[in-house]
């Protein structure tokens, strides 16, 4: 498939600080791609550096097949950005922010533009200074979402939204899917993620320590199984990949590894199943895994 | 009424902490105003009878006296000091308070942090009490300088203490005004504007007043300042008027802080357009920037009147005496010449204020996180600088142009001779150069280490003190000339040369250039 971005072994340090230490990330064309990391894990600087603003120490980036920070203002025709923190001139209005916006990308779609307004329920009249954090955030991604551009790369765009302009949010950005365009998203709301992206990158401390489908990693990790069974079960904790096991007479819950999943079903099968609830790992689990301090940077997560 | 007030002592000390330097700033250049008039004066005239007879002029002269004030006792160092300091301290001062209020009141509302600190164990009249108490304290800081400077002359001890008590009390009055416009509006921008315009009106009716038959110099408290009579039979009743003023307005601040919300103002934002009309770059700093460019242009064209309504008077006016030969005679022209050469220079070096602050206008939006979202779309970044720089230019040639004209036509008005007008305007523009040299160090600064910009201040103040105090302290010629106003041909008292505007035009250029370069490769936070 298509690269839309491509970063390999990328190196960013800020005097003594290390902010990116051997970073890869690759986003294929009309994919939605989940960035995901803790606070400080590196997610903006990697944007920031995507965007040509700072300069990589080290490593390959690649946005569209070209130079992010040579080529910066031809690529950026072809993108748009909403920053996690959105600082407007006092005294432009909202409405002269989104058009200069869309003129420097290279034009805005008017109908768009009035829809998004609408959908918002944005006042493009209002002047920068007296606009509430939501609502700022809500003026970039008018800007953004009005143009005609091939990747959308939002930064916590959703930060101050409240939950129906975030189902709004997840609409156009479904629907500029849809229509073959490409979606670099960093957020920390999991349900967001969960919902619109295809693919996912964990990073942390400025490496990205899992990359893949929301399924792909959830057969890394465990799945939590719970069942009633006609008579006792044996010989479960000798099985390899099971964890956590709690035996109540009948009643049997444990995680398992999902590689594993079968032999344990397997073994509970034998038994007589009543009945049996079997749990994916949920995003946040997934999350918790990586940002919790067992899991050091860039050590391989235990299968 | 205690509780209202819990936290203001912890808010203070923070203040003052990070205050400290600035005050002390403000105070050495306030105390400097009033000790730099007694030198100056004591070695213009070397007889009484030069200095009586060059009060004499001055005393007539419309201009100065609207420039100044009340013309009394000025054939005395005292009285000079008065009279020259005096109405100039008064500005400085406001300034000073209004800087402080809106920095600790305002601002702080505006950016949000005031919420925060809202949210601790402070009262509701905690943080404009803060602010108030530093403004009162840097005021104290200035009186007692310019007291103390003036009896370290020495002058009369009464004398001087009232010169600097009332510089404190019509600075605790200007910090009353200034709190009153924080209240107003909901910006800060707009509510240093209101203040201002309060000290730009107490100005002027006190120019009004004293050129006229004084009523009106009674609604100023500048007014009431001068009408203390320092070293020409001193009064302290005016400085009741003064000390009234500042309670009136100060408590005025906070009925006003009572009726509105915290981070609202009373005067409610209008909306502004839905659609946009800014085309690019240009146009975005254009728009940033031209509140700046007009309000610079329409001062410096006022100060240029004011210089040249003095009009061929500036023979008698500023003695004839060797010193002064010195300071504004350049290769034999006459005096008049002379003295129109260095206020055309004085002008330009005014006009740096707005160049350094158009240059550094692209930090302060980097700083306010501004350039990320622009530099994110097809704007190159080269393209973003260059169009700050185009307004910087563009602006500079406009204000010391109409500084320029405003010397010609205040000339003009004054001898009926209108044939300055188109000279030295031609003067005028060509110091756009050397100006335009020190913004580009600024420029330079930006791109290279974005951190240290504001230090192109200091190249301000380096040139004022060659320009101005170069003669009196005897600097060395390799110093001098590193001031970028000091190659340029002294039009009028001399011919024009075409060889050092060429070569600081270029210097500007290529110092401009290398702040371009190092800008396209530095990191944009």
């Amino acid at each position: 498939m298509e690269s839309v971005i491509g970063i390999a072994g990328l190196v960013k340090r800020f005097g003594s600080t290390v902010a990116l230490d051997g970073l890869d990330l690759a986003v294929s064309r009309g994919e939605v791609h989940g960035f995901l990391g803790p606070n400080g894990a590196g997610k903006s600087t990697t944007i920031r550096i995507l965007l040509g603003l700072l300069h990589a120490d080290a490593g390959v980036v690649r946005l569209f097949e070209g130079d992010p920070w040579r080529d910066a203002a031809a690529l950026h025709r072809r993108l748009a950005y909403v920053p996690g923190e959105v600082n407007l001139w006092p005294n432009l209005t909202g409405g002269e922010v989104i058009d200069l916006l869309g003129r420097l990308r290279g034009g805005l779609d008017d109908d768009r533009r009035r829809r998004l307004l609408a959908d918002f329920e944005l006042d493009p009249a209002k002047k920068g200074r007296s606009y509430s954090k939501g609502n700022r955030q809500k003026v970039a991604l008018v800007a953004a979402l009005a143009s005609d551009v091939e990747l959308l790369v939002l930064d916590e765009p959703t930060s101050g939204l409240d939950p129906l302009m975030e189902a709004v949010f997840q609409r156009y950005v479904e629907e500029f899917r849809d229509h073959g365009g490409t979606v670099l998203l960093s957020s920390h709301v999991l349900a967001e993620v969960e919902r619109l992206c295809d693919r996912v990158s964990i990073i942390r401390a400025g490496r990205c320590v899992e990359s893949g489908t929301l399924a792909e990693l959830r057969h890394l990790t465990r799945t939590s199984v719970d069942a009633e069974l006609s008579r006792p079960v044996t010989g479960l904790a000798e099985l390899p990949g099971v964890h956590d096991l709690d035996l109540e007479g009948r009643r049997v819950h444990f995680q398992v590894d999902t590689d594993e999943l079968d032999g344990a079903i397997a073994a509970l099968s034998r038994c007589g199943i009543g009945t049996l609830t079997a749990t994916p790992p949920t995003l946040e689990e997934l999350f918790l895994r990586h940002y919790g301090d067992e899991a050091a940077a860039g050590e391989p997560v235990p299968a | 009424m205690r509780s209202e007030l819990t936290g203001t002592g912890l808010l203070l000390r923070h203040h003052l902490r990070r205050d400290r330097w600035m005050l002390l700033a403000w105070a050495v250049a306030v105390t400097l105003l009033y000790y730099s008039q007694a030198v100056s004066v004591a070695g213009l005239y070397k007889t009484q009878a030069d200095f009586d007879q060059a009060a004499a002029t001055m005393q007539h002269n419309t201009a100065f006296v609207a420039m100044a004030g009340p013309a009394r006792a000025l054939n005395t160092i005292g009285g000079q000091v008065t009279w020259q300091a005096a109405a100039f301290g008064c500005i400085l001062a406001g300034l000073m308070s209004m800087f402080l209020v809106g920095r600790h009141t305002r601002v702080e509302e505006e950016k949000g942090r005031d919420e925060l600190v809202r949210s601790g164990v402070v009262g509701r009249h905690a943080p404009m009490t803060a602010a108030l108490l530093v403004a009162m304290a840097g005021n104290v800081l200035l009186g007692v300088g310019v007291s103390a400077s003036l009896l370290s002359w020495p002058l009369a001890p009464a004398d001087s203490i009232a010169l600097g008590v009332g510089l404190t009390l019509c600075g605790w009055l200007f910090s009353g005004t200034a709190l009153v416009a924080m209240q107003l509006t909901a910006s800060a921008r707009s509510a240093y504007g209101l203040a201002g315009l309060v000290i730009g009106v107490a100005y002027l009716l006190r120019a009004l007043g004293d050129v006229g038959n004084g009523v009106l110099s009674w609604l100023s408290p500048m007014g009431w300042y001068q009408a203390m009579h320092a070293f020409s039979g001193l009064r302290w009743w005016p400085a009741i008027l003064l000390l009234a003023g500042s309670v009136v307005s100060t408590t005025t601040s906070y009925l006003v802080f009572d009726r509105r919300d915290v981070g609202a103002g009373v005067l409610a934002a209008r909306p502004g357009p839905a659609r946009g009309r800014l085309h690019g770059a240009l146009g975005l700093a254009w728009r940033l920037q031209r509140g700046s460019v007009l309000g610079w242009g329409v001062g410096l064209f006022l100060i240029g009147l004011a210089y040249g309504s003095m009009g061929n008077d500036v023979g008698s006016l500023i003695g004839d005496s060797k010193s002064t030969r010195e300071l504004f005679v350049h290769g034999g022209s006459s005096l008049v010449d002379g003295f129109y050469a260095t206020a055309l220079a004085m002008l330009a070096l005014i006009c740096v204020g707005f160049a350094v602050s158009s240059a550094l206008r692209t930090r302060s939006e980097e700083v306010d996180g501004r350039v990320e979202a622009l530099l994110a779309t097809g704007l190159h970044r080269s393209r973003w600088l260059a169009a700050h720089v185009s307004v910087t230019v563009a602006g500079t040639v406009l204000t010391v142009g109409l500084g320029g004209l405003g010397i010609g036509l205040g000339f003009a008005m004054v001898t009926g001779d209108g044939s300055r007008i188109g000279p030295w305007l031609l003067a005028a523009l060509s110091y756009a150069a050397p100006v335009l040299v020190l913004a580009a160090v600024a420029r330079l600064l930006y791109g290279l280490v974005p951190r240290l910009a504001s230090l192109a201040w200091l190249a301000l103040a380096f040139s004022a003190v060659v320009l101005l105090f170069a003669e009196a302290f005897r600097f060395p010629q390799w110093l001098r000339d590193l001031s970028p106003f000091a190659h340029l041909a002294a039009v009028p008292a001399q011919d024009f040369r075409w060889g050092p505007f060429v070569a600081l035009l270029v210097v500007a250029v290529a110092l401009s250039a290398a702040g371009q370069l190092a800008f396209r490769r530095r990191d944009v936070r």
